[in-house]
């Protein structure tokens, strides 16, 4: 049976989640430990404790999130992160720094250790590396690979691999982009944001509505245009004289479609992004991966309107199958 | 001791016998005494690369350079990280390695970890080094505080990049390919036609980027010539220069005399100024700021 990993931001996201059949939770620390670090979002020690009890009661399980590169002079904070994920009985944290992997193999043994995709892992070699020298358990697969590459990649690997399945996508290697702290100060790597809304602005010019990113115009809209959020790399950027989405349009990764590939390329668990997202979003998407899976697993077709709704929730109203399909190239 | 000057591998496509000539120039003329040689970027490229490298090492070494091979940063599929594990495991070069998965299974061989390397911190370097980094070129992003931490009671030799356009990420997908409606693999090496990169401008016609091929790299040439002292105070002892198509010699004459008194941080820059055809100089990331920006000395 595929899992299902799902994200939540607050408590009330997680009860949501664990409510909607996610059989996995994942959620980070309400500090610069981890890469959702947004004002309002993620949970103290003791909203830890109640969430995995709240999980447990139900047979799920919590990941912690701890997956930002600890700052020099200050790495007892991730450090303590990790103690005290393990404290609390989580059942993995999700790791990116090879020192605090190091440091969690051998202060908590017993811990599992699952590999961020901030690690941008994206062959046997690499992934080998983290399980040969640390034990890690799973690996988060980066949003680079095909599924042909990851069929490939499991024929090899003796631990789990993880996939995005819904949400937000990186068009970068992840764990390796400092675009957002070249234009902003701050990045996933050391902040945890990416492209923060602290430095975002939106100012009217005429019938046009201008979307800025630290000052600098990442797209511009008709006033009677959807606008959307100024994520660096989404944005529309001239090469000569010819504007284009360079990098990436503004879409969502939607492999509710490919599901069945995804289990036949040996993948043990899907991945859904969003902890910044509120918890009707969640609760739509988590028990529309639910009805999906449960109908793949049972040999049954998936519902058109589950995936109708998956695509109405999908960003902007568009959605790719992203890396997946080796067109993306 | 004074410190030392590098020369980094060169990130953009350079026909092949451009590519040999620079090297040949370098080995000649720049004070520098180690150069990282090999395609970092595209392994599309390397076969161009390939039939020179054995002329531009010889040149390199004869003229008493240490000759370093750069890994692919970015490996994207078996087929590449086995030809990557071939070149990197033979006994011919020391090997800088920017992907983790090269790292060799005992620590008999030292290697150098590039600046791909996710690199922040004491516990990362002393486990790296551990496994048998012998050199270490920090992570472009990083601000002072944690350079001048991390070369504190440094287990290896630790290299800064003072001057280039800094790499800021790379991706599967080939920007220069999609920017001229093309795919990567049938990309007729558009990526050539731009030994600098190329310019991304905002829709209001603000220079931001600069890509090259699958690489997103700085719009401005991080330049560290007003820090290098300082960075050398506090322990390092090696800084690098990132490859542009322009008098990289000449850049590196500036750092070197910089470096040994030579020449004030004012009239440094100002050569570097000269030098530099209109690039724009930032300095933002060691500052701890946008790593776009130039702050002054002291800032």
């Amino acid at each position: 049976m595929m899992e299902l990993v799902c994200p939540a931001g607050t408590p009330a996201a997680l009860r949501t989640a664990v409510d909607a059949g996610a059989d996995s939770v994942y959620l980070g620390f309400r500090d610069e430990t981890n890469a959702r670090n947004f004002p309002g979002l993620n949970f103290s020690p003791e909203e830890l404790g109640e969430g995995i009890a709240y999980a447990g009661r139900q047979k799920r399980q919590v990941f912690v999130a701890i997956n930002t590169f600890p700052r020099v002079g200050a790495e007892h904070l991730w450090q303590r992160a990790v103690d005290t994920a393990a404290d609390l009985g989580a059942t993995a944290v999700i790791l990116a720094d090879i020192g605090l992997i190091d440091y969690a193999a051998r202060r908590h043994p017993s811990l599992r250790l699952h590999l961020s995709v901030q690690a941008s892992a994206s062959h046997v070699a690499a992934i080998r590396f983290y399980h040969d020298a640390f034990g890690i358990r799973r690996v988060v697969l980066p949003r680079v690979l095909t599924v042909a590459d990851i069929a490939a990649l499991n024929a090899q690997l003796p631990i789990e691999t993880e996939v995005f399945a819904f949400g937000g996508m990186c068009p970068m290697a992840e764990g390796r982009c400092s675009m957002s702290s070249y234009v902003t100060g701050h990045s996933p790597n050391t902040s945890g944001v990416c492209s923060p809304a602290s430095h975002v602005s939106y100012t009217r010019r005429g019938m046009e509505l201008v979307s800025l990113l630290a000052g600098s115009t990442i797209n511009r809209f008709r006033i009677d245009e959807p606008a959307g959020y100024p994520t660096l790399c989404k944005g529309r950027f001239k090469v000569g004289d010819r504007a284009s989405y360079l990098f990436e349009e503004p879409t969502s990764l939607n492999a509710a479609d490919m599901l069945g590939e995804l289990k036949a390329a040996g993948v043990t668990a899907l991945k859904i992004e969003g902890r910044q997202r509120g918890r009707a979003y969640i609760g739509a998407v988590v028990s529309s991966f639910r009805t999906l899976i449960d109908a793949m697993e049972s040999g049954r077709a998936p519902p058109p309107e589950i995936v109708g709704e998956l695509r109405r929730l999908a960003e902007g109203q568009r959605s790719t199958a992203g890396a997946y399909g080796k067109s993306w190239r | 001791m004074s410190a030392r000057l590098s020369l980094g591998p060169v990130f953009f496509n350079w026909a092949p016998e451009a590519w040999r000539d620079f090297y040949f120039r370098v080995a000649d003329e720049a004070p520098v005494d180690a150069v990282y040689v090999g395609e970092v970027v595209c392994a599309k490229r390397s076969p161009f690369l390939a039939p020179l490298l054995e002329s531009v090492v010889d040149r390199l070494r004869n003229a008493g350079k240490q000759v370093i091979l750069s890994s692919l940063a970015l490996i994207g599929n078996e087929r590449e990280a086995a030809a990557m594990v071939e070149a990197t495991g033979s006994e011919d070069f020391p090997v800088e390695i920017n992907d983790i998965g090269l790292i060799p299974a005992t620590a008999e061989r030292p290697f150098h970890l590039g600046p791909f390397i996710n690199v922040y911190n004491e516990s990362t370097l002393s486990y790296l080094a551990k496994r048998g980094a012998c050199r270490v070129c920090l992570p472009p992003e990083l601000p002072a505080s944690s350079i001048v931490g991390m070369a504190k009671n440094a287990p290896v030799e630790l290299e800064v990049v003072a001057f280039g356009r800094l790499p800021l990420a790379i991706s599967a997908r080939c920007f220069h390919a999609r920017s001229e409606d093309l795919h990567k693999d049938g990309c007729q090496f558009v990526c050539g036609r731009d030994p600098n990169g190329i310019t991304v401008q905002t829709l209001d016609d603000e220079p931001f980027l600069v890509i090259n091929g699958m690489q997103t790299l700085s719009y401005t040439c991080c330049n560290l010539i007003d820090e290098i002292d300082t960075l050398a105070a506090a322990g390092i002892g090696r800084f690098r220069l990132l490859p542009l198509a322009i008098d990289m010699v000449a850049v590196a004459q500036v750092f070197r005399d910089r470096l040994d008194g030579r020449l004030s941080a004012e009239d440094a820059l100002g050569r570097l100024h000269m030098l530099s055809n209109g690039l724009i100089f930032s300095n933002g990331f060691l500052h701890g700021k946008e790593g776009r920006r130039f702050l002054p000395s002291g800032a």
